[in-house]
C-alpha cells in the first residue's frame, strides 16, 4: 500500500478498537514468568549449553598474548574461542566497533573469548583463568569541553538562516549559556542476551532479544559471511532496550561462535558489569546556546552549537536535533561537531539527539523567558510555529504545542505557583515548579505484515518486535479494526525474520508504521475475500462481511485465506514537517541544606495524533518520564579520563531511578490526528515522554533555589556551595 | 566463582577453630556480600564455613540494662524488635536507611560489619587495588580517576575507600561492642571503635579480628536516651549508599554524639567533636572532619556533611 495522500475519513474514525484502552494481551504471560525470552528458550533449545564472555581489560591498544590452556582444560568446559583465533569479523550494520576478531582493542570490555562449558559457572569460572598480556595503546585526549573549544566555530554550519550577528547585536536580551550533558546508559532490565544453534556450522537460529530482526538478520549474515537464507532470527520478547538493542551485539555473535565450536546450541547473556562498556551509549555533550529576543518575546535569533563523541566512524549524540524546527525565530545557526574519542561505542538511546538537546534548549528558554520578565509557559507560547522556521512553504503536518502547554499549565495550577525563586518552603524543603516543552520527530518507516483468516480466526505474522511498548496488544487492535473482528479472534505471530519484514522498533516509528503494515496487509486481505465471493463493495463488520447479496460470517469462510502487504510511504510527506509535541510540568523539592533533590508531582500532555491504546500509551509516556527523572538527578556515566573507560559500570553505581524517586505521574493525551503521517491518523509517543522532562526538573529547581544548574545530572556536589541560606 | 569446600560446623568455638586451621577459609553467613564477591572473584575463598545453624540469632538483655544481639539476627529483625526501636531508634533507622527489603531480610549483624568497601575499583578486577590485590596500587588514585563516592578522611594514599555500611554508623554512635570467639575457644571484646582499621600501608587488613575469629555478639549498652536522628544523603532515594550520612544522639542540654558514615574507612566520630555539638554544626565538623585530604570530586562532601548536620540540628 503506497501512502500517496493526506487520509481524510477511513474506518478508523468510527473505531470500535483502536483508540479503546485494552491491557496488554501478553500481560498474562509476562505476569506468570512463561513469556519465552532470549536466554530461557528452553523450549526450542533445551540441550542449550553457556557461554560466557571476557572482556578487555584495557581502554583500547593490542592483545599480544593470550593463553587459555588451563581455561580449556578446567572442569565442565566444551570449547573456548579466542579473539586472537578468529580473523577480524565484519562489521554489521551500524557496528563502529568490531564485535569480536582480531588483536586491536577499541575499547574497554571488547569482547576477546568466549567460554562453553556444562554449566554457567563452570563457563565463568574458566573464563578468569584465561592470561590476556596487552600492549596499551597511546593515552588519548578525552576532554570533551576541551575538544569543543577546538572546533567551536568551525565547520559549515548545518542550519543557517537570516542574518543571526545582526539579530544578536540588535536585540533586547540575549541569552549565551554552556551546557553538559553526560554519557548515558540504557540500563534496561535485561542485558543483551541471545542463545544460538550454529552447532553444525551451516544453517544458524538466533534467539535473540534485538528490536530489529531484520537488520539483525542481516548483520548476522554480514559478521559471518554467510548467506541470509541460512539465518533465521527470533526475537518474540524483549525485556527493555532503548536503543540498546537496535543493532547486532556481541551476545549474539559469540553464542554462534561458541555453539559453532562446541557442536551444540550455546546461550549467552551479557554479565551486568559489562553492558555499560561492551555495548553502545548515549555519548555525553557540550552545547552552548545562544539566544536571542526582542522585548515583546519574540526568538529573533536561536545559535545552538554541540559536540558529542565517538569512535572513528561513528554517529555520536546530535545535541541539536530539535533546533532548526522546534521554535520560530528570524534566524538560526546550528551546527553538531562529533569528535573521535577511543571510548566504548556510541549510538542511539531513546530519543537520539533530543532527549540531550532540550536538556540544554529548554533551560535556555527558561533563563531567556526570566531575562524577557515573561511566564516561561507564556514565552514558549509567543515562539510556536505552525511552518518549518528555515522552509517557511513547509507547514507542520499537525502541530499542537501550544494546546499542550495551555492545558498542562492549567491542570498542573501553574498560575498558582509561586514566581519568586526560593520562595516557597515546606519545612527543610524549597518547593518549585518547573515546566519544558518537548519536541521528538515524528518518523515512520516501511513497514510489512502477511494476514491470514483461517476457520474464522485472523493470524497476524510481522517481524515486528514488541520490546515491552505494547506491540502485540496495538496491532492486534488495529488488525480487528480493520478486518471488523473481535481481538480475541486474532493471533499475533511476530519477531520472526520468517515473517514479512517491519518497521521493527526503535525511534518511536514503531507503533505508527507497524500499525500501517498491519492495516495493509488486511486491507489486502479484505480486498481477497471479497474477490473470492464476487463482492464489489464488502463491509466488514461484527466477524461478518457483507456486500451485494452476501452476508456471512467470516468463520463460514472454509478455505485459508492469505495476504501480505507493506506500508510505502509516499514523497508527499516530504512537503511537511512531521513532530511530536508535549509539555512537561514538574514541582521538585530540594533540601534547603543538603541539596538533595526529589520529584514531588509529574504531569505530561502529549499531542501525538491519534492514540491507539491509552493503556499502553500512557506506560510509555511514564516510563518516559522515570528515565527523564533518572536523566536530571542520578545518571552519570563516570569517565575514568586516565584509562578510558566508564567506572561505575553496574547497577549500584550508574543510578536509575527507583520506585521511590517517582511521586504521582498524570499524563494527558490531546485528541488529536494526524492525517499526514499515518493511516490511522498516528504517530509514536515513546520516546516523546522521556523528551524535555529533565529541563523540567532543572527548571523546577531553579525556582526552588534560585540557583542555575546547566551541567546534568543536577547532583547536590554541583550547587551545594550556592544553595541560599538557610 | 572459584570451586570451595563447604562445611557447616556445630559450634562458634569450632567454626572459629576450623576457620583459622582450613587454608584460605571464609565464613558465610547472609552471603548478600560474599557471594556477590565471590562470582566475581573478588574474593576467592578455598573453604567455606557456613556458620548460619549456630544459633547466634537471638537479641538478649544484659544485666547492664543493655541488649546483647547474635551475629545471625539479621538486618530486618534487628531493626523491627520492639527494644531497638524504642531505646536505640538511630539503629533502626540506620539499618531502614540500607539496601533493600529484600537483602536486609538476609544480611546478618556481624556480616554487615565485615562487609567489604563498594569502591569500583575493588570491584573491577582489571583495575589496580592494594585491598584486592595488595601492592597493585589505588585506581581510586590516578589522575582522572572516578573517585565521587570515595573516602575524604582516614584514608592513605594506598587506599581511599570507604565503609559502605549504614548500621555499623549508628552502632559506633551508640558505643557498640563486639565479641567474638578466637580459635582458641577464648571470648574477646572489641569496642566499635577499635574494630574497624584504617587502610594505612595495608588496607587489605580491615579489622581487627585475628585469622579465624568469628563475631559471635555485637552488645549495646544501656540505652543514652536523647533524640536520635539518622540522615543518609544520597543521589536517589533508595537503594544507594551514602554520600554523607550522620547519626545524631542529642540531649536535652545540647551534648551529644555524632557520627558519620560514607566519608572514612570506619564509621567515622571523635569525643573531641562530640564535645563541640553544644556549638553547632561547624564546629563539630572542625574538628571531626580535621585533616581531611579530599579529592576534587569528592571535596563536596566537607560541605556536605555539616550542612546535613546543620539540618538535623536545625541550625538557620
Amino acid at each position: 500500500m503506497e501512502f500517496n495522500q493526506p487520509v481524510d475519513s477511513n474506518l478508523f474514525d468510527d473505531a470500535k478498537v483502536v483508540g479503546k484502552p485494552m491491557q496488554r494481551i501478553d500481560g498474562p504471560l509476562k505476569v506468570t514468568g512463561t513469556a519465552p525470552y532470549a536466554y530461557e528458550r528452553n523450549d526450542a533449545a533445551p540441550d542449550a549449553l553457556y557461554g560466557y564472555p571476557l572482556g578487555a581489560a584495557i581502554g583500547h591498544g593490542r592483545i599480544t598474548r593470550m593463553d587459555a590452556e588451563a581455561a580449556r582444560s578446567a572442569p565442565g568446559v566444551r570449547a573456548v574461542v579466542t579473539t586472537l583465533e578468529v580473523d577480524p569479523l565484519e562489521k554489521g550494520m551500524n557496528n563502529v566497533a568490531r564485535l569480536f576478531g582480531g588483536d586491536e582493542v577499541q575499547h574497554y570490555h571488547q569482547a576477546i573469548a568466549v567460554i562453553v562449558a556444562d554449566t554457567f559457572e563452570q563457563a565463568r569460572a574458566a573464563s578468569a583463568m584465561i592470561e590476556v598480556d596487552y600492549e596499551e595503546g597511546t593515552p588519548a585526549d578525552l576532554d570533551l569541553d576541551a575538544a569543543f573549544e577546538r572546533v567551536q566555530g568551525t565547520g559549515e554550519p548545518d542550519t543557517l538562516v537570516g542574518d543571526v550577528g545582526a539579530a544578536f547585536r540588535d536585540a533586547a536580551q540575549v541569552i549565551d549559556q554552556m551546557y553538559h550533558t553526560p554519557g548515558e546508559s540504557h540500563t534496561m532490565m535485561e542485558p543483551h542476551s541471545s542463545t544460538v544453534d550454529w552447532s553444525d556450522g551451516e544453517n544458524m537460529t538466533v534467539w535473540t532479544s534485538n528490536q530489529m530482526i531484520n537488520w539483525n538478520h542481516q548483520s548476522i549474515a554480514t559478521t559471518f559471511g554467510i548467506d541470509q537464507d541460512r539465518i533465521r532470527v527470533e526475537s518474540p520478547y524483549v525485556g527493555g532496550g532503548f536503543g540498546a538493542k537496535l543493532w547486532l551485539r556481541a551476545d549474539a555473535v559469540l553464542a554462534a561462535l561458541g555453539s559453532r565450536a562446541a557442536g551444540v546450541p550455546v546461550k549467552l547473556a551479557l554479565p551486568r558489569p559489562m553492558v555499560m562498556n561492551n555495548t553502545t551509549h548515549r555519548s555525553a555533550t557540550v552545547q552552548r546556546i545562544r539566544l536571542a529576543a526582542n522585548a515583546d518575546g519574540h526568538l529573533t535569533g536561536i545559535w545552538h552549537e554541540a559536540a558529542a563523541y565517538c569512535l572513528p566512524g561513528g554517529r555520536g549524540e546530535n545535541a541539536t536535533a530539535q533546533t532548526p524546527i522546534f521554535y520560530a525565530g528570524d534566524s538560526r545557526r546550528v551546527k553538531n561537531h562529533v569528535v573521535d574519542m577511543p571510548l566504548p561505542e556510541t549510538a542511539d538511546m531513546r530519543a537520539p539527539g533530543e532527549a540531550s538537546g532540550l536538556m540544554a534548549l529548554e533551560i535556555a528558554m527558561d533563563e531567556m523567558a526570566e531575562a524577557l520578565d515573561m511566564d516561561p509557559v507564556q514565552f514558549r507560547i509567543v515562539n510556536d510555529t505552525q511552518v518549518d522556521p528555515a522552509n517557511p512553504d513547509i507547514p507542520f503536518s499537525d502541530r499542537h504545542f501550544v494546546e499542550c502547554l495551555e492545558r498542562g499549565a492549567e491542570a498542573f495550577g501553574w498560575s498558582e505557583r509561586n514566581t519568586t525563586p526560593g520562595g516557597q518552603r515546606d519545612g527543610d524543603w524549597l518547593i518549585g515548579h518547573g515546566v519544558a516543552g518537548a519536541y521528538r520527530g515524528a518518523l515512520v518507516l516501511p513497514s510489512g505484515a502477511r494476514a491470514i483468516l483461517d476457520g474464522g480466526k485472523l493470524i497476524i505474522e510481522t517481524d515486528m518486535t514488541d520490546i515491552g511498548t505494547g506491540s502485540y496488544t496495538i496491532l492486534a487492535q488495529t488488525a480487528a479494526e480493520t478486518m471488523g473482528m473481535d481481538v480475541a479472534d486474532v493471533e499475533m505471530r511476530m519477531a520472526n525474520s520468517a515473517y514479512p519484514v517491519s518497521s521493527g522498533s526503535g525511534g518511536q516509528f514503531g507503533a505508527p508504521s507497524s500499525t500501517s503494515g498491519v492495516y495493509a496487509a488486511c486491507m489486502a486481505l479484505r480486498e481477497k475475500i471479497a474477490g473470492n465471493l464476487g463482492i464489489d463493495e464488502a463491509s466488514f463488520n461484527g466477524g461478518r462481511v457483507t456486500g451485494g447479496d452476501t452476508d456471512m460470517a467470516l468463520s463460514e469462510i472454509n478455505e485459508e485465506v492469505s495476504a501480505e502487504d507493506a506500508i510505502q510511504w509516499g514523497d508527499f510527506q516530504q512537503g511537511y514537517a512531521m513532530g511530536t509535541f508535549g509539555a512537561h510540568f514538574v514541582e521538585v523539592g530540594v533540601h534547603a541544606y543538603t541539596g538533595e533533590t526529589r520529584v514531588r508531582r509529574m504531569l505530561a500532555v502529549c499531542d501525538a495524533g491519534r492514540i491507539i491504546n491509552p493503556i499502553t500509551a500512557r506506560s510509555q509516556v511514564i516510563g518516559g518520564m522515570v528515565m527523564g527523572v533518572g536523566a536530571a538527578l542520578s545518571e552519570d556515566m563516570a569517565l575514568d579520563r586516565g584509562r578510558g573507560f566508564f567506572a561505575n559500570h553496574d547497577m549500584a553505581n550508574y543510578e536509575v531511578a527507583v520506585h521511590a524517586d517517582i511521586p504521582e505521574q498524570d499524563v494527558i493525551f490531546l485528541d488529536t490526528l494526524d492525517g499526514v503521517a499515518t493511516p490511522l491518523k498516528a504517530k509514536g509517543v515513546g520516546e516523546l515522554g522521556l523528551c524535555g522532562v529533565a529541563a523540567a526538573i532543572a527548571n523546577g529547581v531553579y525556582n526552588a533555589t534560585g540557583v542555575r544548574v546547566r551541567d546534568y545530572p543536577l547532583t547536590m556536589d554541583k550547587f551545594i556551595d550556592r544553595l541560599p541560606a538557610i | 566463582m572459584r570451586a570451595f569446600s563447604y562445611e557447616k560446623p556445630a559450634d562458634p568455638a569450632a567454626a572459629a577453630a576450623r576457620a583459622a586451621e582450613v587454608e584460605g577459609a571464609k565464613f558465610l553467613a547472609g552471603g548478600t556480600n560474599l557471594l556477590d564477591l565471590m562470582k566475581l572473584e573478588i574474593e576467592t575463598p578455598l573453604h567455606v564455613i557456613d556458620v548460619n545453624g549456630l544459633g547466634l540469632d537471638e537479641i538478649s538483655e544484659t544485666e547492664e540494662g543493655g541488649l546483647r544481639v547474635g551475629t545471625l539476627v539479621t538486618n530486618t529483625a534487628l531493626s523491627a524488635d520492639s527494644r531497638i526501636r524504642r531505646d536505640y531508634p538511630l539503629l533502626t533507622r540506620a539499618i531502614a536507611a540500607g539496601a533493600t527489603g529484600q537483602l536486609r531480610n538476609k544480611a546478618t549483624t556481624g556480616g554487615n560489619l565485615l562487609q567489604r568497601t563498594r569502591c569500583p575499583y575493588f570491584y573491577d578486577t582489571n583495575m589496580p587495588c592494594n585491598k584486592r590485590a595488595p601492592g597493585s596500587g589505588c585506581g581510586a588514585l590516578t589522575e582522572g580517576a572516578f573517585s565521587r563516592q570515595l573516602g575524604v578522611i582516614g584514608t592513605s594514599d594506598a587506599c581511599i575507600a570507604t565503609h559502605p555500611s549504614d548500621m555499623a554508623v549508628a552502632m559506633r554512635a551508640l558505643d557498640a561492642v563486639v565479641e567474638t570467639v578466637t580459635p582458641a575457644g577464648m571470648t574477646r571484646e572489641i569496642p566499635l571503635e577499635e574494630f574497624h582499621l584504617l587502610p594505612g600501608d595495608t588496607p587489605e587488613d580491615e579489622t581487627a579480628l585475628m585469622p579465624g575469629e568469628l563475631i559471635t555478639h555485637v552488645r549495646l549498652p544501656a540505652p543514652v536516651g536523647g533524640t536520635q536522628e539518622y540522615h543518609k544523603v544520597r543521589d536517589r532515594a533508595s537503594y544507594a549508599f551514602a554520600l554523607v550520612s550522620v547519626a545524631l544522639v542529642r540531649q536535652a542540654d545540647g551534648s551529644g554524639r555524632v557520627a558519620l558514615g560514607g566519608v572514612a574507612p570506619k564509621p567515622w566520630r571523635s569525643d573531641a567533636a562530640d564535645a563541640e555539638l553544644p556549638n553547632g554544626a561547624s564546629a563539630v565538623m572542625s574538628v571531626l572532619l580535621d585533616g581531611a585530604r579530599p579529592t576534587e570530586e569528592n571535596a563536596f562532601k566537607i560541605t556536605l556533611a555539616e550542612r546535613t548536620l546543620a539540618a538535623m540540628l536545625k541550625e538557620a
